[in-house]
């Protein structure tokens, strides 16, 4: 089952991937390759089987709701690429029209 | 004896005879790193000053009559655990002038422990890969075969331990990332129990599947450093609250009545000979040493490289969507807005492997697609942890080899992902069910070593040291060590 130019073109925008054209047809050989491979699983009867996202019985593990101290602001900047007034800078989201 | 070559236990009694300090045990150390990483290069960050800094004040501390599992032993860590201070690039451009503000727990024990920090080492990017070739720096060379890999993904930690670059090492192992490095480069490498070690201050790959584990020169030593970190963690929720263990009680050379399981699923074609012959001879030795082998089936197995190729990719491309060039990391300068600024900040910061699998996994569980694959990969998990579940009630641990070959040459595998992927098909399985697994050395193909692994239930670390420190002490394996003085620098690659 071979991946499409398209197909591969909307993987990497979901995932904000910017990829060159040749990116992109290397990644459509290797990903339908690996995806071929995977469909193998459908060979294994999974009906009556539930999935396991996690192999620990753990399930929400809370704390109590009790403020703690947390990482001050000047180390959680320290490495940001832009800052502005103790916030990190990022270009508009949103654009304004008059 | 010098100085480099000694095990963390061996140091440890010298240490408390006041026979050697930490500070000379530390310089003896650097003075090793500077003399070989030029053509081994494990190391990615050096610390020589913080270290002497520790050593001095471990040695004040002995001085005052403590006394602590590592205290003043020289040791290095794998560059995607944070260490507060001291850059920390996960084998990535994304990162490269990334520096924590806290350190990760593991750290913090070791550090509890009196351990001398030296400092990181080599990685394949964001953990992902089997022979450290997908590390944006450079590649570790193999301290064995300087024209091989040391496997990977915690290759600079495994090449570090071989090259007596530091006295025993952390890893993280995601689908081996700790066994088969370990083998590759003929140490000792554990895989703990997930669950068992806090993820905290780890950098994420595959949330269900991490775990940090030891690398070291013997079997005693896995034991000490994994007590040293392993317990329950508030900071990460996916740590255990199971009681914390002395694991060198563990080290009792007795098999006797041990039931060993061998998989038939785990001696297959395609496998390198000399690897099934030395597999093999250790386990007859378990035989000979008084454990009842027994002949064991894990069915799935042939399912857990597609499953983890869906599940790990999945995780990763969630875990990986926070390197964005806004809080930290490599950020694209010039974009036309915010959107292109992420495209172009992932495009240029993350190498070929890392965006293969964030495409892979975003495709596994996207829209249409995450029922047959992503699903699926989880239903058959469950398939693949039930076998594990089913066999260790009829044995107590599992031996086979750790890898299908020995260490690969540079270049040999990295034009095709499949083939590389296949070098991981006998540690994965593990990772997906959850238990641990040790790899230790067993033989030799010519001058490569072969790793054996063993597999226990989850929380079964004490019968896996006790089986591998039996095993240990009837052979001498681990007094091999690899002549790096006679081997040629190698050409560019």
């Amino acid at each position: 089952m071979k991946l499409s130019l398209t197909e591969v073109e909307h993987i990497a925008e979901l995932a904000k991937l910017g990829l060159t054209d040749e990116e992109k047809a290397t990644f459509q050989e290797q990903l339908s390759a690996i995806l071929a491979y995977a469909d193998r699983l459908n060979q294994v009867d999974t009906s009556a089987i539930p999935p396991t996202p996690t192999v620990l019985p753990l399930r929400n593990v809370m704390r109590e709701d009790a403020a703690k101290a947390s990482l001050p602001t000047r180390d959680a900047l320290a490495n940001a690429p832009g800052t502005a007034e103790g916030c990190f800078r990022v270009k508009a989201i949103l654009e304004w029209t008059d | 004896m010098k100085l480099h070559e000694l095990t963390i236990h061996e140091a440890q009694s010298l240490m408390s005879k006041g026979e050697v300090s930490s500070v000379e045990l530390t310089q003896a150390t650097i003075d090793r790193i500077l003399a070989v990483d030029n053509e081994v290069k494990a190391y990615l960050t050096l610390t020589p000053e913080l270290a002497l800094e520790q050593a001095r004040e471990a040695d004040a501390r002995r001085e005052r009559g403590e006394g602590a599992s590592l205290l003043g032993v020289p040791l290095a860590v794998k560059d995607v655990i944070c260490l507060e201070g001291v850059t920390t690039t996960c084998g990535s451009r994304i990162l490269e002038n990334f520096v924590p503000p806290y350190s990760a727990t593991v750290v913090e024990r070791m550090r509890h422990q009196g351990a001398v920090i030296l400092g990181k080492t080599n990685t394949d990017e964001f953990a992902m890969g089997s022979s450290t070739e997908n590390s944006g720096f450079f590649v570790t060379h193999n301290p064995w075969d300087l024209t091989r890999v040391p496997g990977g993904s915690s290759g600079g930690s495994a090449a570090a331990v071989a090259a007596d670059e530091c006295l025993g090492a952390l890893g993280s192992d995601t689908g081996g990332s700790v066994r088969q490095p370990a083998a590759f480069c003929g140490v000792v490498g554990l895989k703990p129990t997930y669950g068992r070690v806090s993820r905290y201050g780890l950098v994420a790959f595959a949330s269900s599947l991490d775990q940090i584990g030891p690398l070291t020169k013997d079997v005693t030593d896995a034991a000490v450093l994994l007590g040293a970190i392993a317990g329950h963690d508030q900071r990460d929720s996916t740590s255990v609250n199971a009681p914390l263990l002395d694991y060198t009680r563990s080290l009792v050379p007795d098999v006797r009545g041990v039931r060993v399981g061998v998989p038939g699923e785990y001696f297959i074609e395609g496998m390198q000979s000399e690897v099934e012959t030395a597999v093999r001879r250790a386990i007859d030795k378990l035989a000979n040493l008084g454990a009842e082998i027994v002949e064991v089936s894990l069915p799935h197995t042939e399912y857990a490289l597609p499953v983890y190729y869906l599940v790990a990719p999945a995780e990763a491309s969630a875990n990986l969507a926070r390197y964005d060039g806004v809080k930290y990391g490599y950020s694209y300068p010039d974009a036309a807005d915010v959107w292109d600024a992420y495209r172009k900040t992932r495009q240029y910061g993350f190498g070929a492997e890392v965006k293969r699998r964030i495409m892979l996994g975003t495709y596994a569980l996207s829209a249409g697609y995450y029922d047959a694959y992503y699903l699926k990969a989880q239903q058959v998990r469950t398939l693949i942890k039930q076998d594990f579940e089913v066999v260790f009630e009829g044995c107590d641990v599992i031996a086979a080899p750790t890898a299908p070959t020995v260490a690969f040459r540079i270049g040999e595998k990295s034009d095709d992902p499949l083939q590389m992927y296949l070098s991981d098909v006998f540690t994965l399985s593990m990772n997906l069910a959850g238990v641990c697994g040790l790899s230790m050395p067993c033989g030799f193909a010519g001058e490569l070593p072969i790793g054996l692994q063993l597999m226990g239930p989850a929380f079964g670390e004490e019968m896996v040291l006790r089986v591998a420190y039996a095993y240990e002490q009837a052979t001498d394996w681990q007094t091999r060590r690899p002549s790096l003085d006679s081997q040629h620098t190698p050409g560019a690659y």
